[in-house]
């Protein structure tokens, strides 16, 4: 379980101070998947970095199963079984997929196991073990490998940080099932998905709204669809023309 | 046969992954002396008369025979300089293993300067591997200054590997090639320096035929207040396609001056350079630390792919 207590992050600029998280107060229980959306600029990468320990909130705490994590290192807090798959994948010179997925799993896997989670995230395994984890890769490969570097660390509370993008849509199923899948194997531990998109919200057991920093609205999907309407709104067409794909694909 | 002692076998083992006495023709020079020869049924390997070094001749059609001349020194303060010669005969097939060893746990710098030159016959075929590697913590350096010319005919395949990661001192490598049509030369350079280590590397590389190819690619890290300098130069005389990168990573006060140059003789020739330092990028270490890796441990792992 994760609680975060009155998290604000604030930075320096342009000389003046500028909130970008504001007082935070925010659950996520064992066994649950949640769903983290809001408008571009809300903040939510930049709490999901706040968990991962990649930001250090200026305000507030942070408890992975009661214990205060709010003072641990990056590493300390991937070692408690924190897991965050980045918006944005890191590309490396030299290092292959095999190399990454085995530093994630922190052992020597055989290629045969390494190989397994990339197949959970659609990938033909064998055609991706030896290739380097670099720019010769399409935004969306790079994508799935990420997440499948999550899935090998057996995370006790997974990040994912808007997994459908550059996703094909063939693949988004698979995408929903490897959440479903992990949720069901996760039964000690928690996922946190940060999403723009309507079938991700649809699996969520819990709806966050994230606008200007701060919790605009949380619940089920039941009651926090119909409010989106209005949050929405305010985020103008990207949210809308995602819904559409959505409905085309339904 | 000279005796090899622990020292020895550890420094050979390092600069061509040598356990025991190879297979196929070697040399092994061990503190300035021939410690163990062998030629084969196709590569004659004879000493040099009139200079120190080596004459290495392969057979016409030679196929899949490989060739090891390592070199090792252990002893403080000993210079040398060696001429080595290969002669490829025409659709040879042959690996070539060279490499040099230093460990000076003594106090006065020990040098090694080898010239080595290729004479590639027509549609032959050579992976050439070198490896340095420097051990010993006397205050005397260990020095290597390696030299190669390569010409190869029309037709022939050169591939180059050149590895320094280690312990050496100083080095001042200069390599030039001259490829008739139809020749190929990939170079893949990986060189790491530490300390006060100072790594100079130069290479100019002529498409004299119609075209042949050539592509020159080094990697490298300069860590502490150690110095690099890489020069690389592709001059193309008739239509012909050349390639250089200098990939460089910069730690510490770690410094590197990358010098590409381009020159084009011919309209048809097609000629590139890219050249990048800068230190490990930020995000590339928190990605690996969000996998459970210390800082430490991320720039290892960061490093170690880089310089694969
Ligand atoms: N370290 C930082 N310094 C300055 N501004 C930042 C920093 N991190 C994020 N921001 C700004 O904070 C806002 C929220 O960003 P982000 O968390 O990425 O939003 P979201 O993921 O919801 O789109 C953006 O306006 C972004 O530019
Ligand atoms: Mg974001």
């Amino acid at each position: 379980m994760l609680e975060m207590k009155n998290v604000s992050f604030g930075v320096l600029a342009d000389g003046s101070d500028k909130e970008i998280v504001r007082g935070v107060n925010l659950t996520i229980p064992d066994g649950k998947l949640i769903v983290i959306t809001g408008p571009n600029g809300g903040g939510k990468s930049t709490l999901a970095k706040l968990i991962a320990g990649i930001e250090v909130p200026t305000d507030g705490k942070i408890l992975l199963d009661g214990e205060d994590i709010t003072g641990m290192s990056v590493t300390e807090r991937a070692r408690h079984g924190i897991g965050f798959a980045f918006q944005q994948p890191v590309k490396f010179k030299g290092i292959r997929v095999l190399d990454l997925i085995r530093i994630a799993a922190g052992k020597r896997l055989s290629v045969a196991d390494a190989c397994e989670y990339l197949s959970a995230v659609g990938l033909c395994a064998r055609d991706y073990v030896d290739r380097e984890v670099n720019a010769s890769l399409s935004g969306g490969e790079l994508k799935r490998i990420e997440i499948a570097t999550v899935l090998a660390r057996h995370p006790r509370l997974a990040v994912f940080d808007e997994p459908e993008a550059g996703i094909d849509l063939w693949s988004f199923q698979n995408l929903i099932a490897v959440f479903e899948h992990l949720r069901k194997t996760i039964s000690d531990g928690s996922i946190m998905i940060i999403s723009h998109q309507e079938r991700i919200l649809n699996i969520a057991d819990e709806i966050i709204v994230l606008k200007d920093g701060a919790l605009q609205a949380r619940g089920t999907k039941e009651e926090v669809l119909p409010l989106l309407g209005s949050v929405v709104a305010t985020m103008g067409e990207c949210y809308s023309t995602e819904r559409r794909k959505g409905e085309t694909q339904a | 046969m000279i005796k090899l002692d622990e020292m020895q076998k550890r420094l050979l083992e390092e600069v061509a992954d040598l356990h025991t006495i190879p297979e196929g023709a070697y040399n092994i020079r061990s503190n300035g002396q021939s410690a163990a020869r062998q030629s084969t049924a196709n590569i004659e390997i004879v000493s040099k008369t009139d200079v120190s070094g080596l004459e290495v001749h392969i057979k016409p059609g030679t196929r899949n025979e490989s060739v090891h001349i390592p070199v090792v020194m252990t002893q403080s303060g000993l210079k040398e300089l060696v001429y080595n010669d290969f002669y490829v005969g025409e659709d040879a097939d042959v690996v070539i293993v060279a490499g040099c060893g230093i460990d000076n746990c003594g106090n006065s710098d020990s040098e090694h300067d080898g010239i080595h030159r290729f004479f590639v016959g027509k549609n032959a075929k050579v992976k050439y591997v070198e490896k340095h590697y420097g051990s010993g913590n006397g205050k005397g350096k260990r020095i290597l200054n390696p030299g190669t010319e390569v010409y190869q005919e029309e037709g022939s395949v050169v591939e180059m590997e050149m590895v320094q990661i280690k312990g050496v001192d100083d080095t001042t490598r200069t390599t030039t090639a001259k490829l008739a049509a139809g020749a190929r030369l990939t170079v893949r350079e990986r060189l790491m320096t530490h300390g006060e280590q100072r790594a100079i590397s130069s290479y100019v590389v002529t498409l004299d035929g119609k075209d042949a190819v050539a592509d020159v690619v080094s990697r490298s890290v300069a860590r502490d207040t150690s110095y690099q300098k890489f020069e690389a130069k592709i001059v193309g005389n008739a239509p012909s396609r050349g390639h250089t990168e200098c990939d460089s990573i910069i730690m510490d006060q770690g410094r590197i001056l990358a010098v590409p140059a381009l020159e084009a003789n011919d309209l048809d020739a097609a000629l590139v350079h890219e050249a990048a330092i800068g230190k490990i990028a930020g995000e590339q270490l928190i990605k690996l630390m969000t996998l459970g890796l210390t800082e430490q441990e991320a720039e290892e792992q960061i490093i170690n792919g880089f310089l694969r």
